[in-house]
C-alpha cells in the first residue's frame, strides 16, 4: 500500500469519493474506503485515473 | 431488487451495505420512464418522485430543438426521482419480503473453496466476520470490487467509460416539464442534461466520454462552461454536487460464477447511449432474485444452476445493450453539423419513436447521407 504518498497526490479539497478512479483503474490498484484513495503496488502508472477524474482531484506528486 | 425477489421466493438473504444511509450520497442524474416499474413489481410512493414530465427535449449543437413525447422517449423520461426515497423504497420492499440488511459495513474478500465462492468477509462497527452463503450477488456499481475478486471480466476500455458531473441547481428557469439532452461538442462523447426537480430546480449534468477527455477536470469545466453561457442557468446556484463514472460498453461475456452473480453497473448493465441504468438494472435484478430462490429450494448455486440468470437477463435486455453500444460507437463520431442536420431533419419528417431504428428511418426518408453511417442498423 502507499502509492498515494509517493507517485500521486489526492487533493482532498476536490476528492468526492465518488469512485470514478476506481472503476476506471485497469490493474484494480486503487481503494477507496468512503475517506481516503489508496494506490497499491500493482498501479501501473497509466493515469486513466487523473483522466477520468471528473473534479481533477488526483495528479502526480509534485505536479509532475 | 435482487433481495426482494429472492426473499419473496424464499430464499434466506443479507443486504450488505457499504454507506450509513440508502440512497445517499445520490450518484445519478434520477430520470426514468415509467413503463417497466410494474413488471419489476415497483409501486413509486409520492416522496419517491420529485417530478412528472411529459416528455424530451433534444436539442442540437447551434440550439435549435426537437421534442419528444414520453411515450416515445425512451428510457430515461418519464419521472425524475428522489433518489434519496426511490433507494429507501426498494430497500423497505426486500426487507418486507424478509431481507436482513446492515449499513456502515463493507464486503471486503470473497470466501472460496477452489473456484467456488463460498460467502464473504465483511466488517461491521470495528469487527471482522465471516458469512457463509450459497450465493454472492455483486450489486457495488461500477467501481465494483466483487466481479474482480470473483475473476469474472468487467474491464473497460477507455472509450467505454463516460465521466460525469452533475450540479442540483436551483434559481433556474428551465422548462419543468421537459427533460433536456444537449447533444454535439458541448459534451464531447457524451451530452449534457437537464432534468427538472421543480420549477427551479434541476440535476443539470454532463457526461463526457473519456478518450475525448485532455485535461484534468475537463468534465466539470465543460459542464460550467455550459451553464455560464446558458442565460436560463447562469444565474442558478448548486444545492448538491454529483460527481462519478459509468460504463457503456457492450454486453460482458459472463455475469456468473459458482456462487457468484452481478447485477447493474456490477455486470455493466447500462444504457450504452443514455449512460441511464436503472430500469436495465431492475429488470435484471428481478431475473436474479427469482432464479436464487429457485437455486435456494433447489440447494444448488453452482454456476450450471445460475446460467438461468445468465440467459434471463440476457433474453431481456443483450440485443438492446448491443445494439445501443454499436450505435454509440457511431454517435460519438458525429460533427455539430450532422447534430444540426439530424435535429432539423426530425423537426421536419417527425418520428413515432425514439429508438434508434425509427429515428434512423425517419432521416433516411428525406436525408439518406446522414445516415450512411448508420446502414447496419436499417
Amino acid at each position: 500500500m502507499g502509492k498515494e504518498l509517493d507517485e500521486f497526490d489526492v487533493d482532498v479539497t476536490k476528492c468526492m469519493h465518488c469512485g470514478a478512479c476506481v472503476g476506471s483503474c485497469p490493474v484494480n490498484a486503487i481503494y477507496l474506503n468512503e475517506v481516503v484513495l489508496e494506490f497499491n503496488d500493482d498501479c501501473t502508472m497509466c493515469k486513466r485515473c487523473i483522466k477520468v477524474c471528473p473534479v481533477g482531484a488526483i495528479k502526480l506528486a509534485g505536479g509532475r | 431488487m435482487t433481495a426482494k425477489w429472492a426473499a419473496k421466493g424464499g430464499a434466506r438473504v443479507l443486504i450488505v451495505e457499504k454507506r450509513q444511509e440508502i440512497g445517499s450520497p445520490v450518484r445519478c442524474g434520477e430520470g426514468i420512464s415509467r413503463s417497466w416499474l410494474d413488471s419489476v413489481g415497483i409501486k413509486l410512493d409520492a416522496k419517491s418522485v420529485a417530478r412528472e414530465v411529459k416528455g424530451a427535449k433534444i436539442v442540437a449543437p447551434n440550439g435549435s430543438s426537437f421534442y419528444l413525447s414520453e411515450k416515445m422517449a425512451g428510457n430515461e423520461v418519464g419521472i425524475v426521482l428522489e433518489r434519496v426515497f426511490f433507494d429507501k423504497l426498494l430497500a423497505r420492499d426486500a426487507v418486507k419480503a424478509g431481507a436482513d440488511l446492515m449499513l456502515k459495513t463493507s464486503a471486503v474478500k470473497l470466501l472460496k473453496t477452489g473456484d467456488k465462492v463460498t460467502g464473504v468477509k465483511i466488517k461491521s462497527w470495528g469487527e471482522t466476520k465471516d458469512i457463509k452463503c450459497g450465493c454472492v450477488v455483486g450489486a457495488d456499481g461500477y467501481e465494483s470490487q466483487v466481479g474482480r475478486w470473483a475473476g469474472i471480466n468487467t474491464s473497460l476500455a477507455p472509450r467505454d467509460i463516460t465521466s460525469c458531473f452533475q450540479y442540483r441547481l436551483t434559481n433556474i428557469n428551465h422548462e419543468a416539464d421537459y427533460c433536456e439532452f444537449v447533444l454535439g461538442s458541448k459534451a464531447p462523447g457524451g451530452y449534457i442534461w437537464i432534468f427538472p426537480k421543480n420549477e427551479d430546480t434541476a440535476n443539470v449534468g454532463i457526461g463526457m466520454q473519456l478518450t475525448k477527455l485532455k485535461d484534468p477536470a475537463d468534465v466539470k469545466k465543460y459542464l460550467d462552461k455550459y451553464i455560464q453561457n446558458d442565460p436560463r442557468l447562469k444565474k442558478g446556484r448548486p444545492l448538491e454536487l454529483v460527481s462519478g463514472a459509468v460504463s457503456i460498453c457492450a454486453p460482458i461475456d459472463k455475469a456468473i460464477g459458482s456462487g457468484i452473480l452481478l447485477v447493474g453497473d456490477a455486470a455493466r448493465q447500462i444504457d450504452p447511449i443514455t449512460g441511464g441504468g436503472i430500469s436495465n438494472s431492475c429488470k435484471a435484478a428481478k431475473v436474479a432474485g427469482e432464479v436464487l430462490a429457485r437455486a435456494t429450494r433447489e440447494k444448488d448455486f453452482s454456476e450450471r444452476s445460475l446460467q438461468r440468470y445468465e440467459k434471463g437477463w440476457r433474453d431481456l435486455i443483450e440485443n438492446h445493450l448491443y445494439r445501443n453500444w454499436m450505435a454509440k460507437e457511431k454517435l460519438v463520431t458525429l460533427t455539430d453539423d450532422t447534430f444540426n442536420k439530424v435535429i432539423a431533419t426530425l423537426n421536419e419528417v417527425g418520428v413515432d419513436k425514439m429508438s434508434t431504428y425509427s429515428i434512423l428511418k425517419a432521416i433516411e426518408a428525406k436525408h439518406p447521407e446522414l445516415v450512411r453511417e448508420f446502414q447496419e442498423f436499417l
